[in-house]
């Protein structure tokens, strides 16, 4: 179901225009009430006024997390304190948080783009929605409420967590559509299993998955354990939360809700814009949002665009899933290495389910790479030389995926931390 | 005449062989004879136990990989040489031992070679047929 037919049918000539204009108005915004941006501009000998065109923007300097850390809590303010209704944050794990202040403006927007995205996932007023993304300064639980409340679905905002109940929820009121991150519903799934679960006999139909990166194969894995349709979406704090862009039910790449926020993707070393189809970093202007709009923010996530029009009748612009992150990147050795590409792999071994961590670690100056992979019943066996076998297939597997060696080490089942948000993947001990 | 042997894996750290034996003392599971094959990273403990189903069951439960499967039992005198001669056997009627672990019973001057084959059945007919007397399930578990 489209929720906007005459916004995300748009022909591309038109929504070009909409874009152009509210760019203009934007730029123009920004230059007259955030000091921030009237210096980078002036720095960068950037006129307003010479914004004509959309292809403008790429003379337009960049925004990037630092700059957001460095004018915490209130630098990028651009409407005035009293506009301003709630607040969101980023955790702050890796340093001062990244600010979100909505006007209600913003939140009548965020309401919208989350409507678009429940309705990628084809939920209507007969839903019954049980939101188990985190409420408060997370911008997951507030922002499918929002769309949730939109669309007049039944909203159940039980928030992450207390898993027992989630499922007893469940199987009570009878969901339909699950929103949480990916490896929490992988978490639901096993801990249902246990508890006499049959997912395929419950009405929950389809799962909207985000916040933390996740693979097709952990979608097959997902859709298989839950009987759900999983669908990727995806959004960040610094931009508005979730409802930046989300998968139709063809589940072929994201459409982004590109009248609001303008996808454009860079080489990350050079700046430099590159075409559809190429690999680089995503970088976003949030075209209509009056609290704490943004310039091309440097999202540090690794993706490509793609124009090709949607079978679903989308015009907008799709984005392949999250490839990397700019800044998760392992360099092993000299290498760049993806989680990403490691799941992967883990994916196409017999026996092996999408549980591990890896570890990277610094001897004698050298950078080792250790994959711990999960014991499961399958993959298990009596014998030493075959569970050893079993280590050196996936080794050689890594090796030709990554192109660096990594130890594989077989551990005892839950042995890695799974935490009830997202999963910590990577150990790195060569910081700090 | 084939014995249920439990397998259960356990990561080379600290407690881990702890875990393990306090789940089997909990639920009053007495262990005849065990052995822990070992890498750096991990371990395979096996077991002979008075009551293997129910061992399986609340290893799993504990959270363990456990696996159940078959060694064959041979009741050997108490004495010097006797390992051999059986090696010796099997080795001549080209049957592959994968691995073996054994105990000395204390009622009598027995003692028991638990063996784990590729082949159990043409180990149980091989053993059997020269002279060897084979425990069953039945004698295990109540030793």
């Amino acid at each position: 179901m489209i929720w906007n037919r005459d916004v995300e049918t748009l022909d591309r000539a038109s929504l070009a225009a909409v874009q152009r204009e509210r760019l203009r108005s934007l730029v123009a915004r920004i230059y007259e009430r955030v000091g921030f941006y009237r210096k980078k501009l002036d720095a960068a000998a950037a006129k307003p006024a010479a914004v004509r065109d959309l292809k403008d923007i790429q003379a337009l300097p960049f925004t990037d997390k630092a700059e957001l850390r460095d004018t915490y809590p209130y630098g990028l303010l651009a409407a005035d304190p009293r506009e301003i209704v709630e607040i969101h944050t980023s955790s702050g794990t890796t340093g001062k948080p990244v600010v979100d202040a909505y006007t209600a403006g913003d939140l009548d927007v965020w309401s919208e783009v989350m409507a678009r995205t429940l309705a990628m996932g084809d939920t209507t007023v007969n839903d019954v929605v049980q939101n188990a993304y985190g409420y408060g300064l997370f911008t997951g639980g507030l922002g499918v409420h929002y769309g949730a409340r939109r669309i007049g679905a039944n909203l159940i905002p039980i928030s992450g967590g207390n898993t027992a109940r989630q499922l007893a929820i469940m199987r009570d009121f009878g969901t339909t559509v699950l929103t949480c991150t990916p490896s929490y519903s992988l978490y639901l799934a096993e801990v249902g299993r246990e508890e006499g679960m049959d997912f395929a006999k419950l009405p929950l139909r389809v799962g909207l998955f985000g916040a933390e990166p996740w693979s097709e194969n952990m979608r097959k894995e997902i859709e298989a354990q839950l009987h759900v349709k999983a669908i990727d979406i995806y959004g960040l704090t610094e931009i508005i939360g979730p409802g930046v862009a989300s998968e139709c039910e063809r589940q072929q790449m994201l459409h982004i809700c590109e009248d609001h926020f303008y996808p454009e993707i860079i080489d990350p070393a050079t700046g430099r814009v590159l075409p559809d189809g190429e690999k680089g970093e995503l970088v976003f202007t949030t075209l209509t949002k009056e609290g704490t709009p943004l310039l091309r923010y440097r999202t540090r996530d690794i993706t490509y665009l793609d124009r090709a029009p949607c079978g679903c009748g989308r015009t907008s612009v799709r984005m392949h899933r999250i490839l990397g992150r700019t800044d998760d990147m392992l360099i092993i050795r000299g290498v760049n290495v993806f989680p990403s590409e490691v799941e992967h792999v883990l994916l196409h071994v017999e026996g092996v389910e999408p549980h591990y961590q890896i570890v990277v670690e610094r001897r004698d100056q050298l950078d080792c790479l250790e994959v711990q992979v999960e014991m499961t019943d399958d993959l298990f066996s009596d014998e030493i030389k075959n569970l050893e076998h079993k280590e050196r297939e996936i080794e050689a597997k890594l090796a030709s995926a990554l192109l660096v060696h990594a130890k594989v080490k077989l551990v005892e089942p839950k042995g890695i931390p799974r935490s009830e948000g997202k999963a910590k993947r990577i150990v790195d001990k060569r910081k700090g | 005449m084939q014995i249920q042997q439990i397998s259960v894996f356990l990561e080379n750290k600290p407690g881990r062989l702890a875990s393990v034996a306090e789940v089997l003392r909990d639920n009053k599971i007495n262990i005849r004879a065990l052995t822990i094959a070992d890498t750096s990273d991990f371990g395979i403990l096996r077991m002979i136990v008075n009551k293997p189903e129910q061992a399986h069951e609340v290893l799993k439960r504990a959270g363990f990989t456990v696996k159940q499967n078959v060694v064959v039992g041979v009741e050997i005198d108490d004495r010097e040489g006797v390992l051999y001669d059986v090696m010796h056997l099997c080795d001549q009627r080209g049957l592959n031992v994968e691995y073996t672990y054994s105990f000395v019973e204390q009622t009598s001057k027995k003692a028991v070679l638990f063996l784990r084959f590729e082949d159990p059945q043409k180990a149980i007919e091989v053993l059997g047929a020269s002279g060897y007397r084979l425990l069953t399930d039945e004698e295990v578990r109540k030793l």
